[in-house]
């Protein structure tokens, strides 16, 4: 069984997770032209490697980052956004 | 045949030539370099020879002919889609595919099983009609009916799929048929081959290099080759080279996981499918049941399988046919599959003068191999997109003007 690590819940079964994505900023819908929000929108990074994904833990809907590579399906580490030290 | 046979077994040297010729060196240059030497590309290298002459042509395969996703896939071909550029497109893919035994004299096994698109709900329902109509406008053969005629054509069926998702009716498209998907690869391998296209497997492209905006060539595991043009069909590799070319797409890539029973005797004559259940099931001229469901619900870039993954498909499977449940899995395996936010794929131009893709084949690919190859060696020649994938650009994201094909395109939302 593959286990995913919750910040608050602990390791858990990876069934208990929503995946959503890599994290990417948002750029300013008021001032940004259509090719950078279309960009924003639709592109997206989808060479492997380690990446930072939003993960939701769905019983206690904990959101969280976890650092992931995509190539070897192995998590790195996870923890809750602003605690990245 | 047995005099045949009596020549294999009497020679010191192997009497018959192997399929594809093996060659030792890449050349400096070739007219167009095709990246990838599974069914999209080597259908391009074929109609590139057969179509328009051109045989100066060099496919790159990293690994072996058709041995990503061209042999990973569930081998349905059908065309019953949902938009009018999904509709044409496969249908031509189809009739295509009805003749190539022949074209190749070689046995695909392609078998016309008729297809059933299960609907368990009136929202599915309403979808099955939409896309009847709009098959049906375009001269394909699809129709709507009831679950008595499921039931008549697969009397082994639980209609009411374990009590909890009843079969309210089903899309039934009667051209839906099953191949042999190696041999549609070796086919067209083959007959680039004979018409003077190299095929060189064990090569993988390290770079590509662009001056001014152009392709000028392509960096490899054996050496630098110069070209004008260069076709990228990589299914799930297709942002690594998009990388190495300097350009954004939207492809994202999750394995695609499928599996066969043990053999058994002939009982299931057509293909079936539920989106709701997500599954789709035919039975292989071995007697195999071949399974898929829908993708892995987060992106990985690799071939690795899970085990949730059988006993989720396996459970579906049971609702449909519980006589199964002593039946065992033999194989499972997955596939890299390069998704796309409206579920149609992205053929043709690029940013880049010369570099044409053939990619975001996600779930989808296979039944499109002949007319992939016939597009895009079209569109490699004539440096524009032809008629039949203008639907399929690159260029429709950053128009906002997608083609919306995800009501047909696979299962499991």
């Amino acid at each position: 069984m593959k286990l995913m690590t919750c910040p608050i819940n602990g390791t858990r079964p990876i069934s208990e997770f929503a995946y959503w994505g890599e994290i990417r900023p948002a750029p300013d819908a008021d001032t940004c032209s259509d090719d950078q929000w279309a960009e924003y929108v639709f592109h997206r990074n989808g060479a492997p490697g380690v990446k930072k994904e939003w993960w939701c833990h769905t019983p206690s809907n904990t959101w969280f980052i976890a650092e992931r590579d995509t190539e070897k399906d192995k998590v790195l580490r996870t923890y809750l956004h602003g605690d990245d030290k | 045949m047995p005099w045949r046979l009596l020549r294999f077994g009497l020679s010191k040297s192997h009497p018959e030539p192997r399929m594809f010729t093996a060659h030792d060196k890449l050349k400096p240059s070739y007219d167009v370099v095709i990246i990838g030497g599974g069914g999209h590309g080597l259908a391009s290298a074929y109609y590139l020879a057969r179509d328009h002459g051109i045989t100066n042509v060099a496919v790159l395969e990293k690994g072996y002919i058709g041995g990503g996703n061209t042999g990973r896939n569930t081998t349905i071909i059908r065309s019953n889609y949902l938009t009018p550029e999904g509709v044409k497109f496969y249908d031509k893919s189809v009739q295509l595919y009805q003749d190539l035994s022949t074209e190749f004299d070689l046995n695909l096994f392609y078998s016309t099983r008729g297809h059933f698109t299960l609907a368990h709900t009136d929202s599915a329902m309403r979808t099955m009609r939409w896309r009847a109509e709009v098959n049906k406008h375009y001269g394909i053969a699809s129709e709507v009916v009831g679950p008595e005629e499921v039931k008549r054509q697969t009397p082994q069926i639980d209609l009411s799929c374990g009590g909890h998702a009843p079969i309210q009716g089903a899309l039934y498209h009667a051209p839906g048929a099953v191949a042999r998907h190696d041999a549609v690869a070796w086919g067209y391998g083959r007959g680039a081959d004979m018409r003077g296209a190299e095929i060189h497997q064990q090569t993988a492209v390290t770079g590509i290099e662009v001056k001014g905006g152009k392709v000028v060539g392509v960096h490899t595991t054996k050496g630098f080759i110069s070209t004008n043009k260069v076709i990228c069909a990589v299914a799930g590799f297709t942002p690594r080279i998009t990388d190495m070319v300097g350009f954004k797409t939207p492809i994202f890539v999750h394995p695609l996981q499928a599996m066969v029973s043990e053999p058994m005797k002939p009982w299931l004559d057509t293909i079936l499918v539920s989106g709701s259940l997500h599954i789709y099931v035919s039975q292989s001229a071995r007697g195999e049941l071949v399974m898929g469901a829908s993708l892995d619900p987060y992106e990985v870039q690799s071939t690795r399988s899970t085990l949730d993954f059988p006993e989720g498909l396996a459970a579906h499977l049971l609702d449909m046919f519980p006589f199964l449940s002593h039946s065992k899995v033999v194989r499972q395996w997955a596939g890299m599959a390069d998704m796309t936010p409206d579920f149609a794929p992205i053929m043709g131009m690029t940013p880049v003068e010369g570099f044409y893709l053939d990619s975001g084949w996600g779930t989808w690919g296979f039944k499109a191999t002949p007319v992939c190859g016939k597009t895009m060696a079209w569109t490699a020649v004539n440096d524009k997109p032809h008629e039949l994938i203008t639907g399929f650009s690159l260029d429709r994201f950053r128009n906002y003007s997608l083609t919306g094909e995800k009501g047909a395109a696979s299962v499991g939302h």
